[in-house]
């Protein structure tokens, strides 16, 4: 019989040898859970990742449900929203779980990002999963950007309208984009049709693709602890290191309890608070859409606004080049910086643990920046706020372009033999 | 070895472990079917649809005897037949052929299990869903008593369903060896005057 | 590391601080808060019928259905067919009004909005301000006109409960807000009421006295409020017993962590 098995991984039972001659089912449960050994100090911020996965499910889940009654049809829309609120029994969970989901997806994504960077789970062996984890950022702002304009609220047109107007600066080329985005003049029936296509198939599939592609690349390499340091440098006579212990079941029935206390915030909100006062669905939204009346402030969902601040941000026309074009230029370089992060840290250490004190000032400057830019893009633009905006965004390169510097002068404090426990 | 980070576990700790996780998976699985409920509950007819699907009324003073009409109620034909007297009296010259002539195993209100299969205030007008019991096709009416190439030679009229020849009498009642094995369904409905009502019949068994 | 924590926490908390700008009646104007209690039958039942009186004949609620309506807020079918419904309505129908779009715009030169999610757009202490803010005022076509929404196209549809206001101009912020019950009536002269910073002058009674609009006011908005979202009333119950229940799950599955984690050392 022709079945090779290169592996050593022992079948339970009868049945699972016979299935495991055929797909590899104890050797992958082994080699991604019971004996994947992660280092045993994982503290809060690692219940991160398998949050995020469980968000991904929740969101896919509700999204077939709430596809069965959406109409995508700029005349039906509104209306097949309504309905479901109103007419399919138990709709409005599924439409509340689905809108509190995706600002539960960012929330998340953004401390399991921050986690990443405090750490320095960016670092070498951990880049192409640091960058994986890029692209999956980049992918789901487009799946929610698209998912937004859906509803068909009036902040859904307009938002559209202006973040698609952003591909007019492109010199020459710009015009013609935007109207191919579109399909249309203006925001229309067929940019309605393309974007429910995206982002119910097309941003879906990208994104499971994606993190199965972080998952793959994170097992290589194996997960970073909380003082940086490599848990497979001190093993015992088994190859087992000192410091791990297996993911499960240790780290299963951790995340159990991270999932239920992630779960009491997240059906707190969708049952009590599932407009979250405006932020997580905006008051202007549950206004038809109309393409004669913008509302008075057209916002983005909280999640964009920092990038947002920094598109409004810049009133300079650096090198007789149009302040508007470089306003698109730093929004996009905002996001596209976070790919270069691997690079750009020169520090000898990885968690903030062990760093030099001028990361960790540029760190909290750097986050006192994000949180700024974030509160501005919420708000009008004033004179002030202009300003405020122009110099968070200079904190917030700066974090960037300033850290092959600032990572490598200062003084690290010496790593542990050992990882150590701070929180047990 | 001394540095070794898991510890050999104890048949008291084993079973504790074994509680615990027992308990929670069964709580776990709970709190998963209770969640699923909705979902399952979101796929049943909207109030949109139950607004569509709500009873339809009908004035069948209208209706000529010998003379039928389709009105449609939930998206399904239902048909009005008023009966001719000699079609009253030729239910009965067929019931040996019928697969349910007292409609056991079929589907109607109480007021129609008989052999009218109408409610006896107004027993010459049946009242049934036009919908073989078989796959659901619209079955044809046949109202001449007479011979008929599909109903046979000494037909009393009735039903003929073209997707699979099955045969109803003129009570919707069904001839043995056809596809279909119970008679056409009649729908709930009431009599305000000459007004029918169907769908709806306030719960009444007589 | 304990400054970054609280640093991304305060920025949830930033974040939650809502932005108090106001659409279409100005930003900033000043608001009466509306006391509202959502799970009071009486009060919310007293709202459906004076939206359906007043406000259905012109607006539609076309996302609601009426046998809805009825069964969230106790009212019996029979009731509903007789009072709130036009003849030709079924009682699961969305409550359109029967107004058509065209002439309200030559009428009113704007079709009357929809107002079945008025309360989510507009807050319902906008609301509350806006429906006791009506006064006479002949330069406008309508000859009214409103103290938060400006030059608006609807006139006076309640004043024959309201009466006939007539403006007397701005109030001093520490005046505003006196409460719902601020009629004050001095000797001789006509009552006094002030709605959000403007005071008005009542020259002649409606059916109603001010306290009594007030709180008629008061019911509609909540109707309002309960037909903007109808979940509402339920989702919350819902939610009570999902928490309770995470709860307890939450604190088995932390004993089987405490449980397996013993092996760690």
């Amino acid at each position: 019989m022709a079945i090779h098995r290169h592996d050593n991984h022992k079948s339970a039972n009868a049945f699972m040898e016979w299935v495991d001659r055929r797909i590899p089912l104890t050797k992958v449960w082994n080699e991604h859970l019971a004996e994947y050994y992660a280092a045993k100090n994982f503290n809060f911020w690692y219940y991160f990742g398998s949050l995020a996965i469980l968000v991904l499910v929740i969101q896919i889940f509700t999204g077939i449900f709430l596809t069965m009654h959406y109409k995508p049809d700029a005349a039906l829309a509104f209306a097949s929203v309504e309905y479901i609120m109103r007419d399919v029994p138990y709709g409005w969970l599924m439409r509340y779980l689905h809108s509190t989901g995706a600002s539960a997806f960012f929330v998340i994504i953004y401390l399991h990002m921050f986690r990443g960077l405090i750490y320095g789970s960016h670092r070498e062996p951990r880049e192409l999963v640091w960058l994986i984890g890029c692209v999956i950022f980049v992918a789901l702002m487009a799946e929610a950007f698209m998912g937004y304009l859906l509803p068909w609220g009036n902040m859904s047109y307009w938002g559209a309208q202006v973040i698609i107007s952003l591909f007019d600066v492109i010199p020459y080329f710009g015009p013609m984009l935007t109207e191919w985005i579109r399909g249309d003049f203006v925001i229309s029936d067929a940019t309605l049709n393309r974007f429910f296509a995206f982002h119910v198939i097309l941003l879906p599939l990208v994104l499971i693709v994606l993190v199965f592609l972080h998952l793959i690349a994170l097992h290589q390499v194996g997960s970073n602890n909380p003082d940086g340091i490599d848990i497979f440098e001190k093993v015992d006579e088994d190859g087992k290191p000192l410091d791990g212990i297996a993911f499960h079941p240790y780290y299963t029935v951790k995340d159990i309890v991270g999932v239920c206390g992630f779960l009491i915030i997240y059906l707190g909100i969708v049952f009590f608070a599932p407009e979250f006062g405006g932020i997580f669905l905006e008051k202007d939204n549950f206004a038809p859409a109309n393409s004669l009346q913008t509302p008075p402030d057209i916002v983005p969902l909280w999640y964009f606004t920092p990038y947002y601040s920094i598109l409004r941000a810049n009133t300079f026309n650096f090198f007789w080049i149009d302040a508007k074009i470089w306003g698109v230029v730093f929004m996009a370089l905002s996001i596209v910086v976070f790919f270069l992060l691997p690079w750009l840290d020169r520090s000898p250490v990885k968690s903030i643990r062990y760093r030099s004190m001028p990361f960790k000032i540029a760190l909290v400057i750097f986050v006192a920046a994000f949180i700024l830019l974030g509160w501005l893009g919420m708000n009008p633009v004033t004179e002030r706020n202009t300003l405020l905006a122009q110099i968070g965004s200079v904190a917030y390169f700066a974090f960037f372009f300033l850290m092959p510097w600032f990572t490598s002068i200062g003084k690290t404090k010496p790593l542990p033999d050992r990882v150590t426990q701070h929180e047990h | 070895m001394a540095d070794n980070i898991v510890s050999d576990t104890s048949v008291e700790d084993k079973k504790r472990r074994r509680f615990l996780t027992g308990i929670t998976a069964g709580f776990g699985a709970v709190g998963a079917g209770i969640a699923l409920t909705p979902f399952v509950l979101s796929m049943q007819p909207s109030e949109r649809a139950k607004n569509a699907g709500a009873p339809v009324s009908y004035d069948f003073s209208k209706i000529q005897p010998g003379q039928m009409v389709k009105v449609e109620w939930r998206g399904k034909p239902v048909v009005l037949l008023k009966r001719t007297e000699a079609m009253m009296l030729g239910l009965d010259k067929i019931e040996d052929r019928l697969a349910d002539p007292t409609s056991l195993v079929s589907i109607q209100p109480a007021y129609a299990q008989n052999d009218a299969r109408a409610d006896a205030n107004n027993a010459d007008l049946l009242v049934m869903l036009g919908v073989c019991t078989h796959l659901g096709c619209s079955p044809v009416e046949k109202l001449t008593v007479g011979p008929d190439p599909e109903m046979g030679d000494d037909s009393q009229g009735g039903f003929f369903c073209p997707c699979h020849g099955s045969k109803f009498d003129l009570s919707g009642r069904v001839y043995k060896n056809v596809p279909a094995t119970s008679n056409m369904e009649v729908p709930p409905y009431k009599y305000d005057g000459n007004v029918i009502t169907i769908g709806e019949d306030d719960g009444r068994t007589a | 590391m304990r400054k970054l924590i609280t640093a991304f926490f305060a920025m949830m908390v930033t974040v939650v601080a809502p932005s108090s700008a106001m659409a279409a009646g100005g930003h900033g104007a000043v608001l009466d808060e509306v006391h509202m209690n959502m799970n009071d039958k009486a009060s919310l039942q007293n709202g459906a019928k004076l939206f359906v009186n007043y406000c259905l004949s012109c607006h539609s609620a076309a996302y609601s259905r009426y046998n809805r309506v009825a069964e969230d807020l106790d009212i019996p079918l029979a009731l509903l067919k007789e009072n709130m419904m036009f003849a030709t309505d079924k009682e699961g129908d969305l409550m359109k009004s029967t107004m058509p779009e065209d002439d309200a715009r030559e009428w009113f030169g704007i079709a009357p909005p929809d107002l079945t999610l008025v309360a989510r757009v507009r807050k319902p202490n906008w609301l509350y301000t806006y429906l006791r803010g009506f006064y006479q005022d002949e330069s406008s076509p309508s000859g009214w006109n409103n103290s938060l929404f400006e030059n608006v196209a609807m006139p006076h549809v309640l004043y024959e409960l309201q009466g006939v206001q007539r403006l007397v101009g701005k109030v001093e912020a520490a005046e505003a807000h006196a409460g719902d019950a601020h009629a004050a009536v001095t000797d001789g002269t006509n009552p006094i009421t002030i709605v959000g910073d403007v005071k008005f002058e009542l020259e002649h009674p409606g059916k109603l006295s001010p306290h009594e609009f007030d709180v008629a006011m008061t019911d509609l908005t909540a109707f309002l409020t309960y037909l903007a979202e109808p979940a509402q009333l339920q989702r919350k119950k819902i939610g009570v017993f999902t928490l309770a229940f995470l709860v307890i799950l939450m604190g088995l599955s932390y004993l089987l962590k405490k449980e397996y984690w013993r092996d760690v050392h």
